[in-house]
C-alpha cells in the first residue's frame, strides 16, 4: 500500500452535547480513491467537517502528511492541502463563476491546477465564466464547487455528495473526471449515496453507521451483502 | 401523567423568602421621608427612576429583541409633555403624569410604524434619530422656551403641594409608586402568555416567525408600553427638576447610556438584572463621580468587559453559579406526590415557539 | 439663483455625508455589524489631524498620510481585539460594545482636548471660490470635498469587484464558514474591513474638521447622517449611498433656507420620510 497521507485515529465530534462521532479510525493513502459511505445521518459529512476543521477535534485525531491538525481552524488545514467540496456545494451567490473559482486559488498553495486547467477539466465553465455562479445548473454548480476546492491545489480533496440532486448522465460525466484530478497527485475521499458509482470509483471504502465505522475493505472485495450489512447494522 | 395531578407553579423557595423580603423592604421605603433627609430622599427618587428605566430597557432589547438606543425620546417627550399639559392644559402635575405616558403611547404608534421598518442593528439607530427629531422639534417651541428650555411656573410648582417638604414627599412617593407598578407589570408581563412568546422571539426568532401576526403584535404592544413607561418616568424626572430644556430632556447620556449600563452590568435579560445594575451604577456614581470624564469612561470599559466576559451580568452570574431565582419566569410543573408513578420533582415547562 | 445656491452647497455637502456613510456601509456590507461609535471615530480622526497638523507643521490634506494608515491600523486592531469577539447571531454584544466604545471615545477627547471646538486650518483654500454665474459660485473646498468624496467611493466600488479583497469581502459576507473553507480566516477580513472602513473615516474626518468646527460631542450626530444616507440610498449600494448623502444635504440646505433652525430636522424628515414610503432605499441593491 502506498505511504499514509492522511490517518484518523479515534475521532470524536459533537454539535453541543450532541456526539456525532465515536472513535473513528480510518486512512488514506497517496493517491488512493476512498469511499465513504452510509445512511443518512451517519456521519459522513460530519467526519469531512472534522477533517476540515468546520468542526473541532483533539489534536492528534487528524494526522496530514506526518502533521497533526485536528482542530486547527479550516482556513489553515486548506493552506496544507486538504480541500472540500461542501454537502449542497455552497457557492459563493454574489460570486461569478470565475471569481468563485479564483477565490479557491486565494489561498496560495502552488501546483497543477490554474483556471486555465479548471476551464480545461470542466469546459462548460469557461462561457459561463462571467455569470453568476446561482444561475447555472446544478451539474455545473458541482463542477464550479470541484473546481473552486481544486484551485488550491490540495493533496486531498474531500468530495461530499457531488452527486446530489443531479441527472445520472451528468453524474457519470463528473465521475469520469475524477481520475484525471487523481492523475495530478491528489487523493481523493468521496463521500457518496450510491453505492455501485462509489465502489466503481474508489480503491477502499469505509461504511459509517451512527458515527462508528461499521466495516472497512478493499472497494473490489465487498461484498453488497456486506455493505448493506454494515449500512443498517443487521 | 394525569393533568389533574399537576399544578403549574411559578414560586421557588428562594422566591418565597424573596416575597417576604422585599414586602418589609417596600415598607421602609415608603417611610423612609419620616427618617431621612431631603438629599437622599432625591437620591432614592433618581434611583428609583434609573430603576424603572432600566426595567423598560431591558423588557425591550432583552426580552422582546428591540435594541433602542433611542428611549431618550421618550424620557423627553415625557418631560415635555409634563411642561405642556400643566403650563397650557391648567392640568395638576400628577394627572399631568400618565396624560403624558399616554401622549407618548399614541405617537409610539406612528413611530413603531416606521422604526419597524429598519431590520436589527439599524433598527438601533433608527431609534436614536427619532429622538433626535424631538429634540430639535422642542427646541422649536418658543412658548417653552425654545433651546434653552423653561422652568415650571410658580403657579404649578405650588399646586403640587403646600410646602416645599411636602412636594418633595408626594414627588418622592409617586417615583416609589411608579417604579413598584412598573416592575410588577414588566413581571406580570413576562409570566403570561405575551411573555411566553416574547421569549420564544428572544430564544428563537426563525420558529418564532412562524407565527409573525403574534410577533409582529407583540412587538409593537411591548414597544408602545415601554414608551409609555419611560415617558411617565420622564415626566416624573422634571417634576422633580422643576426645569427642562431640550438637551437635558433629550441627553442619550443620561437616558440611554446609562440605563443600558445599568442593565448590561447587573445582566440583560433578567428581571434583577437593573435592580443590581442600579445598586452598582450609584454606587459607583457617589465614590467616583467627582473623576468626571474619567468616571464615564470606566463605566463605558466596565460595560464592554461584562458584554465581552460575562455577558449574562453579574446577577447573571450570582444566579447561574448559586441557582437563586426571586423572579422566576419559567413555570414550573409540580406533579403532586400522589400520582402513581410519577416524580414528584419539579419539571421545567419549555415555552413553545 | 439664492436657492440654486443652497442646493448646489446641499449637493456638496452631501459628499461629506456620503464619506460618512460609505465606512458604515462597508462593515455592515462585510459583516452585518453596526458601529455606533463610526460617528466618534471621525471626530478622533479629526483631532488626530489637528495634533498631526500641529506637531509637524503639515496642512490638513498633507495629515491624510499619517491619519490614513493610522486610522486603518486602529481599525484592524479594534477589530481583531475586540470587535471580531462579539460577532455571531445574538445582535445585543456588538451594539453595545460600540455603544460603550463611543461613550469612551468622547469622554477620553474630552479629557485629552477640553471640549473647546477647534478647526482645521486649510489656508487659502478656504475661501477661494469659482464663479459660475451671477450670484453662484462654488467654494474650492467644497467642490474637492466632493470630487474626493466621488473618488473615494469610485475606489471602494472597484475594490470591492475588481480585486482579490474585494472578493474575499464579498465571499465571507456571502458565507462566512464556506469561505474558511476555501482558505480565508474571517478574523483577518473582518479586520481589514475594518481598517478599511477606518481609511475612509480618516478622510471624513479631516474634511469635517476643515470644513466646520468641532469638538467632542458631535460625533453620534455624523453617525446619524451616515446612517440616513445609506437607508435612503438603499443597502449595499455605494452609488446609492452617495445618491443618500446628496438628498441629506439638499434637504438640510433647503430647510436652512426656509429657517436656519430647520436646518437638521429637516434632513431627518426627508430621512423619515423616504423610510415611510420606500423602506429598502432609493436605490437597493438588486438581490439574486
Ligand atoms: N448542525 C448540526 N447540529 C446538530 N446535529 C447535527 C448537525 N448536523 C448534523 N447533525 C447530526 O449529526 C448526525 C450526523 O450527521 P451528518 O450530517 O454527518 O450525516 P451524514 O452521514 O452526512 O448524512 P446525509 O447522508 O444525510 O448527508 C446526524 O444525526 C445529524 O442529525
Ligand atoms: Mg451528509
Amino acid at each position: 500500500m502506498s505511504e499514509t497521507l492522511l490517518s484518523v485515529k479515534n475521532l470524536e465530534a459533537f454539535y453541543g452535547d450532541f456526539q456525532a462521532l465515536f472513535g473513528v479510525s480510518l486512512e488514506i493513502g497517496a493517491g488512493e480513491v476512498v469511499a465513504i459511505v452510509g445512511a443518512n445521518g451517519a456521519g459522513k459529512s460530519t467526519l469531512f467537517k472534522t477533517i476540515a476543521g468546520q468542526i473541532p477535534s483533539r489534536r492528534d485525531a487528524v494526522t496530514f502528511a506526518g502533521e497533526p491538525i485536528g482542530g486547527l481552524r479550516a482556513h489553515d488545514i486548506v493552506r496544507r492541502g486538504v480541500a472540500l467540496v461542501p454537502e449542497g456545494r455552497r457557492l459563493f451567490r454574489s460570486l461569478s463563476v470565475q471569481e468563485n473559482l479564483q477565490i479557491g486559488g486565494q489561498a496560495g498553495r502552488k501546483g497543477a491546477w490554474t483556471l486555465e486547467r479548471v476551464y480545461g477539466l470542466f469546459p462548460a465553465l469557461r462561457e459561463r465564466r462571467a455569470q453568476p455562479a446561482a444561475e447555472l445548473s446544478g451539474g455545473q454548480q458541482q463542477m464550479v464547487a470541484i473546481g473552486r476546492a481544486l484551485m488550491s491545489n490540495p493533496k486531498l480533496l474531500l468530495c461530499d455528495e457531488i452527486s446530489l440532486g443531479l441527472a445520472p448522465i451528468i453524474v457519470r460525466d463528473i465521475y469520469a473526471r475524477l481520475p484525471m484530478i487523481v492523475a495530478e497527485g491528489t487523493s481523493l475521499a468521496i463521500v457518496e449515496q450510491d453505492i455501485v458509482q462509489a465502489l466503481a470509483a474508489s480503491t477502499k471504502v469505509y461504511c459509517l453507521q451512527e458515527g462508528r465505522v461499521a466495516l472497512a475493505g478493499a472497494s473490489q472485495s465487498v461484498t453488497r451483502e456486506k455493505i448493506a450489512a454494515a449500512y443498517f447494522g443487521v | 401523567m394525569s393533568a389533574q395531578a399537576a399544578h403549574i407553579e411559578t414560586a421557588t423557595r428562594a422566591s418565597r423568602i424573596g416575597v417576604v423580603a422585599i414586602a418589609l423592604a417596600l415598607a421602609a421605603l415608603a417611610a423612609a421621608p419620616f427618617l431621612t433627609d431631603g438629599a437622599n430622599l432625591s437620591l432614592l427618587a433618581q434611583i428609583y427612576a434609573y430603576l424603572a428605566l432600566a426595567t423598560l430597557w431591558n423588557l425591550l432589547a432583552g426580552f422582546s429583541g428591540l435594541v433602542s438606543v433611542g428611549q431618550h425620546a421618550w424620557v423627553g417627550l415625557g418631560g415635555y409633555g409634563l411642561f405642556a399639559l400643566t403650563i397650557f392644559g391648567g392640568l395638576h402635575p400628577f394627572a399631568a403624569i400618565p396624560v403624558a405616558g399616554a401622549v407618548a403611547a399614541l405617537a409610539a404608534v406612528p413611530v413603531a410604524g416606521l422604526l419597524f421598518r429598519l431590520r436589527g442593528s439599524y433598527f438601533a439607530i433608527g431609534s436614536w434619530v427619532v429622538a433626535e427629531v424631538m429634540r430639535l422639534a422642542a427646541s422649536q417651541i418658543s412658548a417653552l422656551g425654545g433651546g434653552s428650555g423653561t422652568s415650571l411656573p410658580v403657579r404649578v410648582v405650588a399646586s403640587i403641594a403646600a410646602s416645599r417638604q411636602e412636594r418633595e414627599f408626594a414627588v418622592y412617593w409617586s417615583a416609589l409608586a411608579l417604579v413598584v407598578a412598573i416592575l410588577a407589570l414588566t413581571i406580570w408581563l413576562l409570566r403570561s402568555r405575551w411573555g411566553l412568546s416574547l421569549r420564544a422571539i428572544h430564544n428563537n426568532e426563525l420558529a418564532a416567525v412562524s407565527n409573525g401576526v403574534e410577533v409582529a403584535r407583540v412587538r409593537l404592544f411591548v414597544y408602545v408600553l415601554t414608551a409609555a413607561g419611560t415617558a411617565m418616568i420622564g415626566a416624573l424626572i422634571f417634576l422633580q427638576k422643576l426645569r427642562i430644556s431640550p438637551d437635558a430632556a433629550f441627553s442619550v447620556n443620561d437616558w440611554t447610556a446609562f440605563v443600558i449600563f445599568i442593565t448590561v452590568i447587573g445582566g440583560v435579560g433578567r428581571i434583577e438584572g437593573p435592580v443590581v445594575g442600579v445598586v452598582v451604577f450609584f454606587v459607583l456614581r457617589q465614590t467616583l463621580a467627582d473623576l468626571g470624564t474619567i468616571y464615564l469612561m470606566m463605566l463605558g470599559l466596565v460595560a464592554i468587559l461584562v458584554m465581552l466576559k460575562a455577558p449574562q451580568g453579574v446577577w447573571g452570574l450570582v444566579a447561574d453559579k448559586w441557582g437563586v431565582e426571586i423572579v422566576p419566569l419559567q413555570r414550573r410543573v409540580i406533579y403532586a406526590k400522589s400520582a402513581p408513578g410519577e416524580p414528584a420533582s419539579a419539571r421545567k415547562e419549555e415555552p413553545k415557539p | 439663483m439664492d436657492w440654486l445656491n443652497s442646493i448646489v452647497q446641499g449637493v456638496l455637502v452631501g459628499g461629506l455625508y456620503a464619506l460618512f456613510a460609505a465606512g458604515l456601509s462597508l462593515i455592515f456590507g462585510v459583516m452585518r455589524l453596526v458601529n455606533i461609535a463610526h460617528g466618534d471615530l471621525i471626530v478622533l480622526a479629526a483631532y488626530l489631524a489637528l495634533a498631526t497638523t500641529q506637531t509637524l507643521g503639515v496642512g490638513p490634506l498633507g495629515s491624510l498620510l499619517v491619519i490614513v494608515p493610522l486610522m486603518a491600523l486602529i481599525g484592524y486592531t479594534l477589530q481583531r481585539f475586540v470587535l471580531n469577539r462579539t460577532l455571531g447571531e445574538d445582535l445585543l454584544p456588538p451594539l453595545l460594545v460600540t455603544f460603550g466604545l463611543s461613550v469612551i471615545l468622547q469622554n477620553g477627547l474630552l479629557q485629552v482636548f477640553t471640549a473647546d471646538s477647534r478647526k482645521l486650518q486649510a489656508g487659502l483654500i478656504e475661501t477661494a471660490s469659482i464663479p459660475i454665474a451671477e450670484g453662484l459660485s462654488l467654494g474650492v473646498l467644497p467642490l474637492l470635498q466632493f470630487i474626493v468624496a466621488v473618488a473615494v467611493i469610485a475606489g471602494l466600488q472597484a475594490l470591492f469587484y475588481n480585486t482579490p479583497m474585494g472578493r474575499a469581502f464579498r465571499a465571507t459576507s456571502d458565507d462566512p464558514s464556506t469561505a474558511q473553507l476555501v482558505g480565508l480566516d474571517n478574523r483577518h477580513v473582518f479586520g481589514l474591513a475594518m481598517a478599511l472602513s477606518l481609511a475612509v473615516t480618516a478622510v471624513a474626518g479631516v474634511f469635517l474638521g476643515v470644513r466646520a468646527n468641532f469638538d467632542p460631542s458631535i460625533g453620534p450626530a455624523r453617525l446619524i447622517f451616515g446612517f440616513e444616507a445609506v437607508i435612503i440610498g438603499g443597502l449595499g449600494n455605494l452609488w446609492g449611498t452617495l445618491a443618500g448623502g446628496i438628498i441629506l444635504g439638499v434637504a438640510q440646505a433647503v430647510g436652512a433656507k426656509l429657517d436656519p433652525g430647520w436646518q437638521l430636522l429637516a434632513g431627518h424628515l426627508a430621512f423619515l420620510f423616504i423610510l415611510a414610503i420606500r423602506p429598502q432605499g432609493l436605490f437597493p441593491r438588486v438581490q439574486d
